[in-house]
């Protein structure tokens, strides 16, 4: 199964690189809502709680662009049929599904961090960088755990980018919120993060129930 | 080999096939003739374990269906109206991808591609190819796996004779293999059948002569 999730990877990536029609979409409209943020709250920088609600917020959002082309090609020219008719276990898709996702958001936090770090924080995120990391790990593992599974969930209904959003941005809160959490401290002004072995265990419990949940159901969303 | 009895599919309340009965041995050609909307090619999904039948009995390679669907991935070669290609990815990409699924080695996409000779045009985008070529890339794709079912649906359309009688030996009638096709072309369809099923309104009957085809049309 690890095989053919790699095999579907590899198509996925080079697939993306080619039309480039997720990762850049993703990342120019994180920048964008950095600057509309700056002139929105007409602030020069933020911190703490709203630094926090501002970056997190913009990720989840840029994330559902990604989320709502996963299955597209599959979808429009027959990739589902052609998987169908061979001989693997279709939980190989979900997997590839997912990998694609987690690197999408890595690629888009590799850009957008920095950008928020540009236009808006204070203080800057140099020192937050080694907490941060297994933060955006686990929420980055939820979000595409989820996100690939509820993407095959609506990719063939007709309203499909508002199912996505509907089903999908309720079952992220608890990320969300957990994210926000262990986030808050690290970009605020003296704070310790005391909490974060919590918030990070909270996130870690989260991917492994969503995991366990996806591979569950994901065979019975592909079949008629 | 396959053995449909009273098989029926609806989608919804529309009813796409009803009491369609029809058995092919091993080897044989059944060409399936009827206008468009007959339910044509929901009847090669339902044979490729793709569709579920909602009522009668269904046997395919042994594989009772719905239920054992599962049992046929991998033993059937689909050409349909799509060609099942990712447009981004070359021939040869697209190959090695449906090999990597099928677990076929890697020196059978070199084969396959110069068999249906597409071997020159092998590392160009799917995109900048012609339909035909296309075409010729889906039939590969089909008989990668070299698997003892095919099911065709209008395989010859947007190739030229040339193209034709390559892929004639792969997946044409000298391909020895079964076969089931639905084709528009009604005297090359006959020319090539053991068996002929005529379906009009998603209902099925056998037809054996080009009267009771112009009747199926009418």
């Amino acid at each position: 199964m690890i095989g053919t999730a790699i095999a579907i990877l590899r198509k996925d990536l080079t697939i993306e690189l080619r039309t480039r029609e997720s990762v850049p979409a993703m990342v120019l409209f994180s920048v964008t809502v950095f600057v509309l943020f700056h002139f929105g709250l007409d602030r020069d920088t933020l911190e703490g709680d709203l630094a926090t609600g501002v970056i997190w917020v913009t990720l989840l959002l840029a994330a559902l662009l990604g989320i709502n082309r996963l299955y597209v090609a599959e979808r429009d020219q027959g990739g589902f049929t052609g998987m169908r008719l061979a001989p693997i276990d279709t939980t190989a898709l979900w997997i590839a599904k997912a990998a694609a996702l987690f690197l999408y958001l890595l690629a888009l936090e590799l850009v957008a961090l920095p950008a928020f770090d540009l236009l808006l924080l204070e203080p800057g995120l140099d020192g937050a960088l080694p907490e941060l990391l297994p933060i955006l790990l686990l929420a980055n593992l939820g979000l595409a755990a989820v996100g690939a599974l509820i993407a095959a969930l609506a990719i063939e209904t007709r309203a499909r980018d508002l199912i996505v959003p509907l089903l999908l941005l309720p079952l992220l809160v608890p990320v969300i919120i957990a994210s926000a959490q262990a986030t808050e401290p690290l970009l605020s002004a003296g704070q310790s993060p005391d909490d974060l072995a919590k918030w990070l265990g909270f996130l870690a419990l989260y991917d492994v129930v969503f995991v366990l949940v996806s591979v569950a159901v994901f065979d019975f969303l592909l079949d008629d | 080999m396959i053995a449909l009895e009273a098989v029926e599919r609806r989608f919804g309340e529309r009813v796409a096939l009803t009491g369609v009965s029809v058995r092919v041995e091993e080897g044989q050609t059944l060409v399936v003739l009827g206008p468009n909307g007959a339910g044509k090619t929901t009847l090669l999904r339902v044979l490729a374990g793709l569709l579920r039948p909602h009522a009668g009995e269904a046997r395919v390679l042994g594989a009772s269906l719905p239920g054992e669907a599962w049992k046929l991935r991998g033993k059937v070669g689909l050409v349909a109206h799509e060609p099942l290609l990712y447009r981004e990815l070359t021939p040869r990409e697209n190959l090695r991808f449906h090999a990597r699924l099928h677990a076929v080695a890697e020196s059978r996409v070199d084969a396959v591609l110069d068999a249906v000779g597409m071997a020159d045009r092998a590392d160009d985008p799917l995109a900048e190819l012609s339909r035909g070529m296309v075409q010729r890339v889906a039939a590969a794709r089909a008989v990668l796996h070299d698997p003892p079912l095919l099911l065709l649906d209008e395989p010859w359309a947007g190739l030229d004779p040339a193209a034709v009688e390559l892929l004639e030996p792969l997946i044409g009638r000298a391909s020895a293999k079964t076969r089931v096709v639905v084709t528009h072309d009604v005297a090359g369809g006959l020319g090539e059948s053991d068996l002929a099923l005529g379906l009009k309104a998603g209902t099925a009957a056998p037809v054996a002569d080009e009267a009771a085809i112009r009747e199926l049309y009418r």
